[in-house]
């Protein structure tokens, strides 16, 4: 397990040169939003395939959706070597499950309460995996669809995101998300999500992957994009007016206050 | 048994490939007063003659409570099986709070099997001297074995209530002869949608009033299938919640002296 040394510890040492710090402060290579809702069959979870560092958009096909074990899919957005991190404690947890050889497995819901503790438990130690989880599946039937964050809050429903999806898509499957949605419709439904996310969120790229998740198992699609529009008159000969205008130092395209 | 030189402690075999004290273990399970236990698909009971050595004492609290689903009854050193039955209220507890689903009963028990191994396997330990119940364990168990083994495939379908009567009736044969009363004796129950109780003394007097009436049935149960007694060192099953799948184990053969 992790040591409980802090940077202070560090600091005092006479002999040592480098102030070493064992926690994490920032994250580094980010994922954004993770949409899921719950369908007729299962589940249905989006991301994009976007790892920033920091504004750039470094690396462009992360795959953010994971199968664990027999019954459940987990997405994440945050820190992508922390996600690779609790994919290896999910690695052996599910492990240690199938060697008991006894028929029982480990649903969604036991997952998702074994990843609380263990989010939580990190965040008690001023040292957490920075990420914000989803998990879903389908155990015996019974559906589930939960989110775990960096300090530890968790809670279920039929629709959760992460991030930026908290704040754009949410307020769409508010209005639209209803019980027993075909498979078509959830898909349609969670690209629309996705495309808002797309416009709006600057650390979103256009590459995308859907999963579902039944009784029967998982699947994740293969990488692809949406279709989108710019062709709005306000985008167009974006320069216009820049010459003379407060936004003359400005390069690129900006936004113009007239129109 | 005989005493002889090789059961001084637990790691030494006799020449005939035997472990006497793990043996030994299971005699102060046999000498233990007997419990039983039933399950039909919906309901689990346990019962077991709870004889006080005086009329002034309380009775040695023989079942335990380890969750919701799960329930032991124990025959044999009682020391062993509360220590025991404290470590699987902590596993369950632990299962529980971690995962928030119950403890599967199957994994309990391998678990406490397999700690129980470690008890012959250590020159500075001894096994558990105790049996978590699986069917009919204890003294004049037999009786009770031989009235159940001849039901036993009925219990499948068996009502709740006559689960519960036919554990009484189980309960009675053990006790060869001697009225049975509600307080020599403890019932518990556990079924789909109903967590792991004992029944309170008023509920368990009314069964056997009302049973006791009503001379006992014998419709013959043509295969009595052998169900050896499940009580190995010291860790066999407990009574299962209904959710649980396993078949009462099958004991080693060397064990039943």
């Amino acid at each position: 397990m992790e040591m409980l040394m802090d940077s202070s510890q560090a600091e005092h040492s006479f002999l040592s040169s480098v102030t070493a710090s064992e926690r994490t402060l920032n994250p580094y290579v980010t994922g954004t939003s993770v949409v899921a809702i719950k369908y007729k069959d299962g589940i249905l979870m989006a991301a994009d395939m976007g790892g920033s560092y920091g504004y750039t958009l470094r690396y462009k096909s992360v795959e953010r959706l994971k199968p664990v074990g027999k019954h459940s899919l987990l997405g994440a957005s945050g820190e992508i070597s922390d996600f690779q991190e609790i994919l290896r404690y999910l690695d052996e947890l599910i492990l240690y499950d199938n060697m008991w050889d006894d028929g029982n497995s480990l649903g969604p819901k036991e997952v998702h309460s074994y990843l609380t503790r263990v989010m939580y438990n990190r965040r008690n130690k001023f040292n957490p995996l920075w990420n914000s989880l989803i998990l879903g599946g389908v155990k015996n039937g019974q559906k589930y669809l939960g989110m775990v964050s960096m300090i530890g809050v968790n809670f279920e429903d039929n629709h959760v995101a992460t991030g930026f999806g908290n704040h754009l898509a949410r307020p769409i499957l508010r209005d639209e998300w209803h019980d027993n949605l075909s498979f078509e419709d959830g898909v349609k439904l969670l690209e629309k999500c996705m495309r808002v996310l797309l416009y709006r969120d600057t650390t979103a790229v256009n590459k995308l992957q859907i999963a579902k998740i039944t009784e029967e198992g998982v699947t994740i699609s293969q990488p692809y994009s949406l279709k989108t529009f710019w062709g709005y008159s306000a985008f167009q000969n974006p320069t216009v007016h820049a010459e003379g205008s407060w936004l003359d130092m400005v390069t690129g395209w900006a936004v113009t206050t007239m129109e | 048994m005989f005493r002889n030189q090789y059961d001084t402690d637990v790691t030494t075999w006799s020449p005939t490939g035997r472990l006497f004290q793990v043996e030994y273990s299971m005699e102060a399970v046999k000498q233990g007063s007997a419990a039983i236990g039933l399950r039909s698909k919906t309901h689990v009971v346990l019962a077991c003659v709870n004889k006080a050595n005086s009329e002034l004492s309380s009775h040695q609290k023989k079942i335990f409570k380890v969750d919701d689903h799960i329930g032991v009854a124990i025959a044999g050193l009682t020391a062993d099986g509360r220590v025991l039955s404290r470590y699987m209220r902590s596993e369950a507890i632990n299962h529980s709070f971690t995962y928030e689903s119950p403890l599967p009963v199957g994994r309990l028990v391998v678990q406490l099997a397999d700690k129980a191994q470690v008890c012959t396997q250590r020159s500075w330990k001894r096994p558990y001297g105790v049996g978590l119940l699986a069917f009919a364990i204890g003294s004049r168990s037999q009786a009770a074995k031989t009235y159940l083994e001849r039901r036993f495939e009925n219990f499948t379908n068996s009502s709740r209530e006559d689960l519960i009567k036919d554990a009484l009736i189980a309960t009675r044969e053990t006790l060869q002869g001697e009225k049975l009363k509600s307080s020599i004796c403890t019932v518990s129950v556990v079924g789909v949608g109903e967590p792991f109780h004992i029944l309170d003394q008023e509920t368990v007097q009314q069964l056997i009033d009302t049973f006791e009436l009503v001379t006992e049935e014998e419709p013959p149960a043509p295969e009595p299938a052998s169900e050896p007694a499940a009580a190995d060192q010291g860790g066999a099953e407990q009574g299962a919640g209904a959710e649980q799948g396993a078949a009462p184990d099958e004991g080693v053969a060397p064990m039943d002296i």
